[in-house]
């Protein structure tokens, strides 16, 4: 999918800046000290820095500034929720517009890919191997920062292709394929091995990893959907089939007439526009909080109500209608909002007798997914089902680490925070070896 | 409303404002246009000498996304026949009558030629003749322009030999590219120049191609020193300015003087009045934007003059020339402190570096609970905006510290959030001229300063 392109709505939806108009944002930057924007992104790039490189048209400076920071740069580009971020904390945002930092970014990294400019990797080769287990941005992120220190990293993948999320889970209007595709590519050129249709725990198992590698970290990401657990479910489409089914080259998902989507998180609106765009003529976001319990980001809401969908708060499915064609509605109780519970927010009450029936002939549910399966598996220790690490992001087993959504037991997943985990996890990782190097020459 | 006509060395225009002499006062039509969009007068573009000239002959210094901050040329006066130039002012003076059309004028250093070029300038009914003594290219290597305006001694001579054939007001026109702008001044006074202008064009490069490495602009892959003009030189030329209003001899002479070098909006144009400017004239910005800008220079420059209650060109000509002072005669114990007002600070944190890094080392970084931090003292896992902006320091200045330089103050992006806060004067109030006059020691010898310092409670920060 290329951006811009009118025949595809699911094409992203930014186009690239123009090096003028880049140029001229770039100017803008007042080139804060110690700024706030490199505060705030979670990966630190220095921001100003890569900005004025633009300015000064020093791309392929601007480029490395970048990826000396987050190898993972024109996906973060492209799916960082900015506003909260680099842009959010940008001091001219008081006052003025804040820089467009995001595109900024894009703009040198989509200049770095034209002209195969590769992040820089001199280390010479340490003699560890490592095995990273899923492809996603904290797995990627992880293996280029190990190979970048000189270390023999491959990379088990269970899907066809690499990326997780980026490559399948991301609407295109954000992020195509290609780029999280290229940028996979981009991390086997600094000496990765990427192997994939690989699946951990079940074409290779622990000991497989831990006899053949020096260390393993596990970046699997979470699960599936979660069962609603409702009469009719069978008849739901699973919110991360669909955006993959988006995103597949030459085929696009069945999109109903009258769509309702389950769930308000970022995937929730992911799926509303997609059905949206591909034909829908009503799609309705059914959630049983209201909008300010709801966690999708502001902007993504202020973007879902451009786009015409509509949204039915303090509504709780209770069963699928299903005929012979399939579902022809959601029935859902009215909920009243009572004390706040475990998640901190106020917990939904179902109204008893209160069944009211949703039309609809497609229903897309989007309610987060189940924390990882592995942790059981290989008996992890978990932290609200997430699987447990020290602050050098290993497991109870010593060698094995864990980075990403499978960790994030306390705030929000992203793309950006799963890079970041990546690149302190390599770091860790080699403090490890050079700490034990040194301990044996001490022995 | 205030009243912009002017009456210059006895050149009457309705405006301050003239086309300086350069490309945009190239022709007739040009001008007719000109002075259509209400520009008070025009100073033709220098004609006399033969010439030829060449392509690229405009270079340019843009900074960050600014076009133009200067313009760079190799332009020679005009290549047009001189009959053809007369002929057209003598149209242009007739069409317009209350207008100055006044004509730049560049012969050899010859007697004859100079009283030629005056008869036939006459002729044509102008308004008066300015000398051109300042172009540095080209012109300059066949003896004209600066290579006369270099030497006071040539303009002097050369300008007698115009007054003794003129009868209209001669205008000696400076040039920039010399050390003492003074002496060529005072070079006019003597020789009965009705006026003086400044400043011409100053040397200069404008820059060199990063990929063919040739100059810019490139004329057949050579290039060479053109004459600079444009914003960036204002400065300099409210220097020179002021340096004439100044000096003994040209102040008490009192010779008017047009000004001009970098004059782009009516801001610009006010200061050159207040510096002792009663003409004015505009080139570069003219050439960046059109004749148009006029509306902007007058009207601006009038509701400016309201506000301040000045009535009269005259008026505001020379109203700030006794704050020039030289620096011996500064007050020494005058002292003012960089005050930072938190409340419009958007903490780009630009006045701590420029402070830390390259001035007095008086501004910190303080945290929300009021200690002192050091920059860049996050933690590695700390991220996103509400982290980034409730944690971020606030820089103060501590004031007992402060020498008052004002570096914060000029690279602070935020309008009036930066003041220089004056405060109790350290010490009696001298200058450098009384204290080396009446205490000689403190001004020759490092131990007796310390003394003095120590006496009068002066610190060094």
């Amino acid at each position: 999918m290329v951006a811009g392109d009118v025949n595809n709505p699911l094409a992203e939806q930014l186009p690239p800046l123009t090096a003028h108009a880049a140029a001229v944002e770039a100017d803008r930057c007042l080139y804060c000290f110690d700024a706030p924007c490199t505060h705030a992104c979670p990966t630190h790039i220095d921001i100003p820095r890569f900005i004025k490189k633009i300015a000064s048209e020093n791309l392929r400076g601007s480029a490395q500034t970048i990826f000396a920071s987050n190898l993972l740069g024109a996906t973060c580009a492209r799916v960082c929720p900015v506003q909260e971020l680099c842009e959010g904390a940008c001091v001219l945002g008081s006052d003025h517009k804040p820089i467009a930092i995001g595109r900024l970014q894009r703009f040198a990294m989509d200049c770095a890919r034209d002209r195969n400019i590769r992040p820089k990797a001199t280390a010479t080769p340490t003699g560890k191997s490592i095995a990273v287990v899923g492809s996603g941005p904290a797995g990627l992120s992880c293996a280029g920062e190990l190979a970048r220190l000189g270390h023999a990293v491959t990379l088990f993948e269970k899907r066809d292709m690499p990326g997780g999320l980026s490559t399948y889970g991301i609407i295109g209007l954000r992020e195509p394929a290609e780029v999280a595709l290229e940028e996979a590519q981009m991390i086997e050129s600094l000496g990765v091995t990427i192997t994939t249709g690989i699946e951990f725990g079940k074409d290779i198992a622990l000991h497989d990893v831990q006899r053949d590698f020096d260390a393993t970290v596990l970046s699997v990401g979470l699960g599936r959907t979660p069962e609603l657990g409702i009469a009719g479910e069978e008849a739901i489409v699973d919110g991360l089939n669909f955006i993959e089914a988006s995103k597949a080259k030459t085929t696009r998902p069945e999109v109903g007439r009258n769509v309702l989507v389950i769930g308000a998180g970022n995937t929730a609106i992911d799926c509303a526009t997609i059905a949206r765009r591909l034909g829908a003529e009503r799609v309705t976001i059914v959630y049983r909080r209201t909008d300010r319990e709801m966690s999708c980001y502001a902007h993504e809401y202020d973007f879902a109500r451009k786009e015409g969908i509509e949204f039915r708060f303090l509504t709780q499915p209770a069963r699928v209608i299903v005929k012979a064609e399939g579902p022809i509605g959601l029935e859902c109780l009215r909920v009243d909002l009572g004390a706040r519970d475990a998640s901190g927010r106020p917990a939904p009450i179902p109204v008893a007798g209160s069944e009211f029936l949703l039309p609809c002939d497609q229903i897309v549910k989007a309610v987060g997914q189940v924390k990882p399966e592995l942790a059981k598996v290989l008996a992890l220790e978990t932290r609200n089902g997430f699987i447990a690490v020290d602050e050098n992001f290993q497991t109870g087993i010593a060698g094995l680490y864990a980075i990403g959504d499978c960790i994030r037991a306390a705030g929000a997943a992203s793309t950006v925070m799963a890079v970041e985990d990546g690149k302190l996890a390599a770091k860790a990782i080699d403090r490890q070896f050079t700490r034990s190097a040194a301990l044996a020459e001490v022995g | 409303m205030a009243d912009l006509r002017i009456d210059f060395a006895g050149i009457k225009s309705p405006n301050p404002f003239w086309l300086a002499s350069a490309p945009p006062a190239n022709t007739g039509a040009q001008i007719h246009k000109a002075f259509e969009a209400g520009w008070g007068g025009a100073v033709w573009k220098t004609i006399g000498a033969p010439v030829l000239n060449v392509s690229n002959r405009y270079g340019a210094w843009h900074y960050g996304r600014q076009r133009m901050l200067a313009i760079n040329n190799v332009e020679l006066i005009s290549d047009r026949p001189i009959e053809v130039n007369l002929r057209e002012i003598a149209e242009v003076k007739r069409a317009w009558p209350d207008r100055a059309v006044i004509v730049s004028a560049m012969v050899e250093a010859q007697p004859k030629a100079w009283r030629e070029i005056v008869e036939r300038i006459e002729d044509t009914g102008a308004d008066g003749i300015e000398l051109n003594y300042g172009c540095p290219h080209g012109m300059s290597e066949r003896g004209m322009g600066s290579a006369i305006g270099q030497v006071p001694e040539y303009c002097e001579q050369i300008t007698r030999w115009v007054m003794e054939a003129a009868t209209i007001p001669v205008i000696m026109k400076l040039t920039p590219n010399i050390t003492n702008i003074v002496l060529p001044a005072r070079a006019g006074v003597a020789a009965g120049a009705n006026a003086l202008s400044l400043i011409n064009t100053i040397n200069s490069i404008v820059g060199v191609d990063l990929d063919t490495l040739e100059l810019t602009p490139s004329i057949g892959g050579k290039g060479g020193h053109g004459g600079y003009a444009g914003p960036a030189v204002k400065p300099i030329a409210l220097n020179m300015l002021a340096a004439l209003g100044t000096d003994e001899v040209v102040a008490k002479s009192g010779i008017p003087i047009s000004g001009m070098g970098g004059i782009a909006n009516w801001q610009d144009a006010a200061q050159f009045l207040l510096l002792g400017a009663s003409s004015l004239q505009v080139c570069t910005a003219v050439m960046h934007y059109g004749f148009r800008i006029i509306e902007d220079l007058c009207d601006g420059l009038s509701n400016w003059m309201d506000e301040k209650g000045f009535k009269t060109i005259a008026e505001v000509s020379g109203h700030s020339l006794h704050r020039v002072s030289d620096f011996k005669n500064l007050d020494l114990s005058f002292r003012a402190v960089a005050r930072i007002d938190a409340a419009k600070c958007i903490q780009c944190n630009l006045c701590y570096v420029a402070c830390n890094d390259t001035a007095h080392q008086c501004i910190d970084l303080v945290s929300q609970e009021g200690r002192v931090v050091a920059p860049l003292a996050y933690d590695v896992r700390s991220n996103g905006k509400h982290e980034a902006i409730e944690t971020r320091p606030q820089p103060r200045v501590r004031e007992e510290d402060c020498v008052g330089c004002r570096l914060c103050y000029n690279v602070c992006p935020v309008d009036d959030c930066i003041a220089m806060v004056e405060v109790a004067p350290e010490g009696d109030s001298v200058t450098w001229k009384e204290l080396s006059e009446q205490q000689t020691g403190v001004t020759e010898d490092w131990e007796t300063m310390k003394a003095y310092r120590e006496r009068q409670g002066i610190r060094i920060h």
